[in-house]
């Protein structure tokens, strides 16, 4: 690893971290890459500030309130009583008083005041509302992609502000003036162009499926298959394209095709859908999230599957649970006959879409699977709440299941399993650092300062139980943890996904 | 844009460094990104970076790290095919490093 450029915050003795005293303009420094003009044009915004981009901006922000009336009630509900000035990690790794939340915020509240309140309208000195000029603008992009959009600071707002709204917003008036993110940007134009982030065309996750065929029967002796664009099928698996990709991402991938061997399930991926993420929710685009969105509905009807299932991604689950309802769903509008076509085609008896976690965990509970659990004894494992996953959706049918089932599988699969500190894991988990449309080398810094509040907790795990596995259920998790934990003296081995340990217990025959 | 120059020949990179133009490419444009990115490039770096480019050929994407290591076992021997050999050529990772070395786009995504 290059030296880097940048001082790597130190470890504390407590898995909950003290909070730092304030370095004013620690990070004004960062800004991610802007979008060019194909990935600009392609998603319908211009590429640069142009003469009027002011006016533009007033009046996105006009139509972003109409449409959202939760960003107008969350922008006029902060008392600014600091219960979320410490909740954030990118705060607690930077010290940058603009990335406690409420300040942040402010970046855009005191420009809404300014614009569509009386008192900010007529006496903008006396209710803290501040022109729009450029300068805010450039401080609105670079705090904006300094948020990973987790809504821990959420959970301990008394008013319940989700403060990723007004990030989501914020980007979309960036956007709509010609300040997009190059590297969500791109990957929005290459999950809509090719079918997944990665830009994977059909040949090439064709040859990629049959060599994981040939390395699991090379491994176990059974022909496990990774079936692609099976029309008939019972289930569509859909998962984040690292999975094809990367390590430790396609372990992962190997773990959900040997359970759904063991089930004797007929299963496949799609060419057209080979995606689950959807950084439409990142950009706060509704547009945007619907068309990438509608590839999966579309794949679904193509291969007339009954049932959709979900793999380790952490928004992609946010996005299915919450969203796909309204967005490609019979909440899209009742009268959309694709939408009923779907409704009548699905499979009713189970929930959809499910999990993956859920779908192992049922069989784990009815028997179906046999593990032989010693086969991870060499790793001592701690587990990592995904943000989107802990605060924005569900597992299973009790409340918590999200907390609860991935738990419940490793538990089933290894013998070695310590938490983190409880102040640091479920609804209060610490985002990986990486989130959001965060994933990207030029943030590199806010990654590795951001990741610093879930390090201090999991080296105390290391420390305390000599845990060396952290099992997690998130494509962006995975690539962030592998890219940071180095930085901390940590090796990339030591990451993995939930069903990789599925992967390496289970008992095929 | 950003430009580089080798021997005399101005070529278009973008703010990462990747080649703007996958046709700019040729080994001393290769070994100028290697010498950008403290890569020293030896036989073996030339068998990771020629085999990309051949995939990148077939399949218009940089191949999968699975895919990556399997080929490498073929043409080095089994103790080099795997993630951690290829991070010791590329310390910053055989997927971007590599690939820039190679002349080709950036692999995106949550990767």
């Amino acid at each position: 690893m290059a030296a880097p450029d940048f001082e790597i915050p130190q470890f504390q003795e407590h898995a909950v971290l003290d909070i730092p005293k304030i370095k004013e303009g620690a990070m004004s420094h960062i800004k991610s890459f802007v979008a060019g003009q194909s990935a600009q044009e392609y998603l319908g915004y211009p590429w640069e500030l142009g003469e009027n981009w002011k006016e533009r901006a007033i009046e996105r922000m006009g139509e972003v309130l109409k449409k959202y009336r939760s960003v107008r009630v969350f922008l006029d509900a902060c008392v600014h009583c600091g219960a979320c000035t410490d909740k954030c990690h990118y705060y607690l790794g930077t010290a940058d008083p603009k990335n406690m939340p409420v300040a942040r915020q402010e970046l855009m509240r005191k420009v809404y005041r300014r614009y569509f309140t009386f008192g900010g309208k007529y006496f903008p000195w006396l209710v803290g509302a501040e022109d729009l000029t450029e300068e805010v603008l450039n401080d609105w992009y670079n705090y904006y992609h300094e948020c990973s959009e987790c809504r821990r600071c959420s959970v301990f707002c008394p008013y319940g502000i989700d403060t990723a709204e007004i990030t989501m917003a914020g980007r979309e008036i960036l956007n709509y003036v010609g300040m997009g993110q190059k590297y969500s940007n791109e990957i929005l134009v290459k999950v809509q162009k090719v079918g997944n982030n990665l830009g994977l065309p059909g040949p090439a996750l064709e040859d990629t499926l049959a060599g994981l065929e040939e390395d699991i029967e090379a491994d176990t002796g059974v022909p496990v298959k990774l079936p692609l664009d099976q029309k008939g099928a019972e289930i569509l698996l859909v998962t984040p394209s690292a999975d094809f990709f990367s390590e430790p991402h396609v372990e992962s991938l190997i773990g959900y095709a040997k359970v759904f061997h063991a089930a004797g399930a007929s299963w496949t991926l799609s060419s057209l859908a080979s995606e689950a993420g959807n950084f439409g929710l990142f950009n706060g685009n509704y547009e945007t999230m619907r068309k990438v969105a509608m590839r999966i509905r579309d794949a679904a009807l193509e291969l007339g599957v009954k049932r959709i299932i979900v793999g380790e991604c952490g928004h992609a689950w946010r996005v299915a649970y919450s969203y796909w309802n309204t967005l490609t769903g019979i909440g899209y509008g009742g009268e959309d006959p694709y939408s009923q076509m779907l409704q009548k085609q699905l499979d009713h008896r189970y929930p959809q879409p499910m999990h993956i976690c859920e779908y192992t965990w049922d069989l784990i509970q009815k028997g179906v699977l046999k593990f032989d659990k010693s086969k991870n004894d060499h790793r001592i494992i701690t587990f990592h709440d995904s943000c989107n996953v802990a605060r924005a959706s569900r597992m299973g049918n009790e409340p918590g299941g999200q907390f609860t089932i991935p738990r419940n599988i490793i538990r089933a699969v290894a013998n070695n399993f310590y938490d983190m500190d409880p102040n640091t894991i479920g609804e209060s988990t610490y985002c990986c650092g990486g989130g959001g449309g965060l994933l990207t080398d030029d943030l590199m810094e806010v990654r590795v300062k951001g990741a610093l509040p879930r390090m201090n907790a999991f080296n105390a795990v290391v420390q305390q139980n000599g845990v060396n596995f952290l099992a997690l259920i998130c494509a962006i998790c995975k690539a962030q943890f592998t890219k940071v934990f180095p930085y901390y003296g940590f090796d990339m081995s030591m990451v993995g996904g939930v069903h990789q340990l599925v992967s390496t217990a289970i008992e095929l025959d | 844009m950003p430009t580089i120059e080798v021997n005399g020949k101005t070529i278009e990179v973008d703010e990462e460094g990747y080649l703007v133009n996958l046709s700019d490419w040729s080994e001393e444009v290769a070994d100028f990104l290697a010498k950008e990115e403290k890569v020293e490039m030896t036989p073996n770096h030339w068998e990771v970076v020629n085999f990309l480019r051949e995939y990148y050929n077939e399949y218009q994407i940089a191949p999968a790290i699975r895919v990556l290591t399997k080929a490498i076992a073929k043409k080095l021997g089994p103790d080099k095919g795997n993630n951690k050999y290829l991070y010791e050529l590329f310390p910053y990772g055989p997927a971007k490093q590599a690939c820039k070395i190679a002349g080709l786009p950036k692999p995106t995504g949550c990767i």
